[in-house]
């Protein structure tokens, strides 16, 4: 006669392996809607086109038509200004999540996906992260153009690629942000036009474009303590050289804890949709 | 008849204002079709989105398949499929990447999300087009295709929310086939509609609602035997002369409703009432301009639940 006795370490096992399995199915379904997102905007080029086009026209409006008239001692305009440029991308990049969601909410996709059997965090996890990708995209060809327009990032390859991972890593943070405004509004123009405001704000109070202690004093207390100008000064610490651990630790803290509080708001969102 | 696979007791939910749903109370039975039948605004994809679980009631509580859409509606999730007016499928896709995307989410494993594609692109007509976008669908083909995603992982029950609204007649026929052949099946379908013609075709039992509320519920014969199966339009193009008629019609036991210069009048034996109608007319009231003869619409059942003006 042989009973299987069923021990509380294999019961343990047994809910440790479900619970992997299920992280394993949640990261296989965000892959799935991730890999549809991309699809998606690689077949809308206007969308793709315009999202890499306008960053580049900064690169050369900032660099040609206003570089003449900003003096930053001690450096080249160019590469003062590229960190400030790859800022400003990112931020509008996650304009792109907000909008995406928001487009999904209406055409009724969402409501497939909110009553498959699939992970609900993938619906989020899935955009944030083509999202990144596409954001990988237009860090690479703004660095590329950079280079063409005199950028010499003159503190090597390694202190610029640390500054793209911090800016990428800024982006994904905020793009959870506005994924949670683009699930407000069910209507992708209503999303872009409530997004871009914020978006502006914090570049042109930052130091993206010009040096800060150029603006007033009310301004300067703003625009010096928010994320894209921690972001841009870690930035610039790595490109130009200098002391950097500080800023980028500051810059990390920025897009660590905003990633956690916008996940979390976003997920909440996601949940109460339709409530 | 078979234990319920949808049940639904006193589901209440409100937008604002708006009440949506009322208490609304319904089962359809395992393997049966369910027509839900009422104009917009009276609760239909309300009730949807309760059973499909991408909406909470306020009160009350459902269950599909014995399980509670609130409490454990991941489970319920496993159990449905859902199609309709507003859920979607993905412009920007092809039909088969639709399907396989929809059925890996659906978690039947990537193997078999192909091979289930191949086999809906087939049994809904769109493996022609299975390599083209959705967004030069036609919106039959985008219909059949939404029906299609809801069936990837084989579900006991589908929900289908108005799925032939805004479809040419041909799709709405071709749309009917396939859900006859999973009622058929086995499968457990409840529909929304606005055409009572659909539930006619389509369901064993047909609930009507009204203001998020069940008004009547039977099967389609039983609901045509009460409300009629023809409605007669005599337009007499003077108000004066259309109140004659309505006098005339009325006394000789008809049920006539006056519109302006018109009569509507409600008739359950068939087109051979009008020639008794036309004689209850004669010397009474001028001839009629014009006569039109139609078959029911919801807005005639809804005259006769509102007003109680059933047919003579």
């Amino acid at each position: 006669m042989s009973t299987i006795a069923i021990a509380p370490r294999q019961v343990a096992a047994s809910r440790v392996a479900a619970a992997s399995s299920g992280v394993a199915s949640a990261l296989s379904d965000t892959a799935d809607v991730a890999w549809r997102n991309l699809l998606t905007q690689l077949r809308t080029p206007q969308a793709l086109v315009f999202a890499t086009i306008q960053p580049v026209i900064f690169v050369l409006l900032f660099r040609y038509a206003f570089g003449g008239a900003i003096h930053v001692p001690g450096t080249d305009y160019v590469d003062f200004l590229m960190p400030g440029i790859f800022a400003q991308a990112v931020a509008f990049g996650a304009v792109g999540t907000a909008v995406g969601l928001s487009g999904d909410l209406r055409t009724g996709i969402l409501v497939r996906f909110r009553t498959l059997p699939m992970a609900r965090i993938a619906v989020l996890g899935g955009r944030t992260v083509a999202d990144l990708a596409r954001n990988l995209l237009v860090v690479a060809v703004m660095t590329g153009v950079g280079f063409a327009a005199g950028f010499r990032s003159p503190h090597g390859a390694g202190g610029l690629l640390a500054a793209l991972g911090l800016v990428v890593a800024f982006g994904y943070a905020i793009s959870w942000g506005f994924a949670s405004l683009g699930l407000r509004v069910s209507d992708p123009e209503a999303a872009q036009a409530a997004a871009v405001p914020v978006v502006f704000l914090l570049v042109f109070t930052s130091a993206a474009f010009v040096p800060a202690t150029a603006m007033p004093g009310w301004l300067q207390a703003f625009g010096t303590h928010q994320p894209v100008d921690a972001l841009v000064n870690a930035e610039r610490a790595l490109i130009l050289g200098g002391p950097a651990a500080h800023d980028v630790l500051i810059s990390l803290a920025w897009s660590g804890g905003l990633l956690a509080v916008f996940a979390l708001l976003a997920a909440r969102t996601y949940a109460r949709i339709g409530r | 008849m078979s234990k319920a696979a949808v049940e639904a007791y006193g589901l209440r939910k409100a937008f604002g204002e708006v009440q949506a749903l009322d208490g609304l109370s319904l089962a359809v039975p395992a393997g049966s079709v369910l027509g839900l039948l009422g104009p917009n605004g009276s609760g239909k994809t309300t009730t949807v989105s309760i059973l499909s679980t991408s909406l909470r009631p306020d009160a009350g509580r459902a269950t599909v398949g014995g399980l509670d859409v609130v409490a454990e509606a991941a489970q319920v999730r496993r159990v449905i499929g859902l199609a309709g007016q507003f859920a979607a499928v993905d412009p920007n896709l092809t039909g088969r990447e639709n399907l396989r995307l929809i059925g890996r989410l659906s978690r039947v494993g990537r193997r078999q999300a192909r091979v289930r594609a191949e086999e809906l692109l087939d049994s809904f007509g769109l493996n022609a087009a299975a390599g083209r976008l959705v967004r030069g669908y036609s919106g039959g083909m985008r219909r059949r295709l939404d029906v299609a995603a809801a069936l990837l992982h084989r579900p006991a029950v589908l929900l289908l929310d108005e799925p032939t609204t805004g479809l040419d007649p041909e799709s709405r026929f071709a749309l009917w086939d396939s859900v006859r052949d999973l009622a058929r099946s086995g499968t457990t379908v409840l529909l929304t509609t606005q055409y009572l013609e659909e539930a006619d075709a389509l369901a064993d039992q047909v609930v009507i609602i009204s203001a998020g509320r069940v008004a009547d519920t039977g099967t389609p014969a039983e609901l045509k035997a009460r409300f009629g199966t023809m409605v007669f339009r005599l337009d007499f193009g003077r108000q004066e002369a259309a109140q004659a008629a309505h006098t005339a019609l009325a006394s000789a036991g008809y049920r006539p409703q006056r519109d302006g210069a018109g009569i509507q009048v409600r008739a359950a034996a068939g087109s051979g009432e009008l020639t008794g109608m036309l004689r209850a007319l004669d010397g009474r009231a001028p001839d009629p301009v014009s006569v039109a003869v139609r078959e029911p619409t919801l807005d005639d059942v809804f005259l006769s639940l509102t007003r109680g003006g059933q047919a003579a």
